[in-house]
């Protein structure tokens, strides 16, 4: 799965940490990072749910 | 198309039946009218918006501001609004001004941060606990634990004397009481406003390791952030802090003595248990109850209506976390509801910011004071006790307990 972030937008809520902490991650101003690659096997159920998480509607897949 | 005619529109807020469910005639209407119009205590007529969906993309969507001063903005109360002319707090503040205040904070409440307050809240945990145990039976759980947990923890975080309670914790209630006059809720903001811009002076000039003396240090020092602004932000991270995981413990506690079975397994559940336990404790009480209240800056078509320009809304939290085309039986405690993305801490770019803070006092604190007292009881019955309806944070104002010889 291919995730595109805006990171401009990111309120630093952690929700995408909670749901997919093998995916997502956070700088140390809190702000959304990627703990690897933007094109990650496996996990899709975590990304899908981090993405719905997202209060901020910043983590689009495809 | 039909139209009702203004002296038929449905007060809000409605009435509450039974203390942990929302008003069964605001289910009635995200059945039947989810996007509908309400009478208000200032005689102004904003939507009501009530399912799941619906509420999601209210809070999500830049075009509903949040920022009060807009004349069609939808006060929550008298008090409120007399207190926030003052100076905005950043949740009534929309993008890019919003977003500059709250990254300002972001790092103070990142998840993995936030973990490293565990060994502080464990220890406040048991010694509140501790006391509890050697007090005469029945103790107030809100004033023994509940509220004293998150205030301890409030206090800790931000660096200011937990001593001082006495001042703050009566002044935020006024404040968050709808009932009360402008005049109250101005002479409360300001007290506590004084109070806060003292802290931030003094840390200022004698700094620790903690949120408010970061403040000050990082931003207030070369002006990114006014004294003025700082002490608001200050004051919004104080009465959010405390009075939300306050009635979160209490009535949290109250609906799992409710379920035994359900308590139990808290009680020696895993963490994943206990995890999703507290975000379906979160979702079906859903405190902070009165909606997320915004206001359309352009057209905007929801749930089939058509919303005009200045409109006011109001985003009804509670209601859409009991959406039935969102949960399965949703007026039903299931501690193992899985995906549950509730609303409690809303949605959008004003998202609780403490939420993570929130989440781990309760995690902490709900196992911890059942497995202290494994014959934890109410003393009195629910229906005897008294509700905090009139607050901007709904919860119950004592709490009897007894826990007979074990504790």
């Amino acid at each position: 799965m291919k995730i595109a972030i805006d990171h401009d937008g990111c309120i630093g809520s952690g929700e995408c940490v909670l749901a997919a902490p093998e995916v997502f991650d956070q700088d140390d101003d809190g702000i959304v990072t990627l703990v690897g690659s933007d094109e990650v096997d496996g996990h899709d159920e975590a990304i899908r749910s981090a993405a719905h998480a997202c209060p901020a509607r910043i983590i689009s897949l495809s | 198309m039909t139209h009702l005619v203004e002296a038929d529109l449905p007060s809000y807020p409605m009435a509450r039946q039974c203390p942990y469910d929302p008003p069964p005639a605001m289910s009635e209407l995200r059945s039947s009218r989810p996007v509908t119009r309400v009478k208000i205590w200032d005689g102004t007529s904003p939507w009501l918006v009530t399912r799941y969906e619906d509420v999601r993309d209210v809070l999500a969507d830049p075009r509903f501001s949040a920022d009060f001063r807009h004349p069609g903005y939808p006060g929550s109360s008298p008090a409120v609004k007399a207190s926030r002319d003052v100076s905005p707090w950043f949740v009534n503040i929309d993008d890019p001004e919003h977003a500059r205040y709250r990254r300002m904070l972001t790092a103070e409440f990142a998840v993995k941060r936030v973990a490293g307050y565990r060994p502080m809240i464990e220890s406040a945990v048991e010694e509140l606990l501790d006391a509890m145990a050697d007090m005469p039976q029945p103790v107030d759980l809100v004033q023994a634990f509940a509220l004293a947990l998150p205030s301890i923890v409030v206090c800790e975080v931000m660096g200011i004397p937990y001593g001082d309670r006495g001042l703050w914790q009566e002044h935020s209630r006024v404040l968050f009481d709808v009932d009360s006059t402008p005049e109250q809720g101005a002479h409360a903001d300001a007290e506590l406003r004084s109070y806060l811009a003292q802290q931030l002076e003094e840390k200022k000039l004698n700094p620790g390791d903690d949120l408010l003396s970061r403040l000050a240090q990082r931003y207030i020092a070369n002006g990114e952030l006014t004294p003025v602004d700082g002490a608001a932000m200050a004051l919004l991270l104080l009465v959010a802090g405390h009075e939300t995981t306050a009635n979160m413990i209490g009535m949290g506690t109250m609906m799992l003595l409710d379920h035994p079975d359900q308590a139990a397994e808290v009680r020696d559940g895993d963490e994943k248990t206990v995890q999703s336990a507290v975000e379906e404790l979160l979702r079906i009480l859903t405190v902070v109850h009165g909606g997320r209240r915004r206001v359309a800056t352009e057209a905007v078509e929801l749930g089939g209506v058509q919303i005009q320009a200045g409109d006011g809304v109001i985003a009804s939290e509670p209601a859409a976390n009991r959406d039935p085309e969102q949960y399965d039986d949703p007026d039903e405690l299931d501690i193992h509801r899985s995906d549950n993305h509730h609303l409690a801490f809303g949605f959008g770019v004003h998202r609780c910011l403490g939420q993570p803070l929130a989440r781990l006092e309760l995690q902490i604190a709900y196992p911890a004071l059942l497995r202290r007292f494994p014959d934890l009881a109410l003393a009195v019955p629910t229906d005897q006790m008294t509700y905090r309806d009139s607050m901007i944070v709904y919860g119950v104002d004592e709490i009897p307990v007894s826990w007979g010889g074990r504790g």
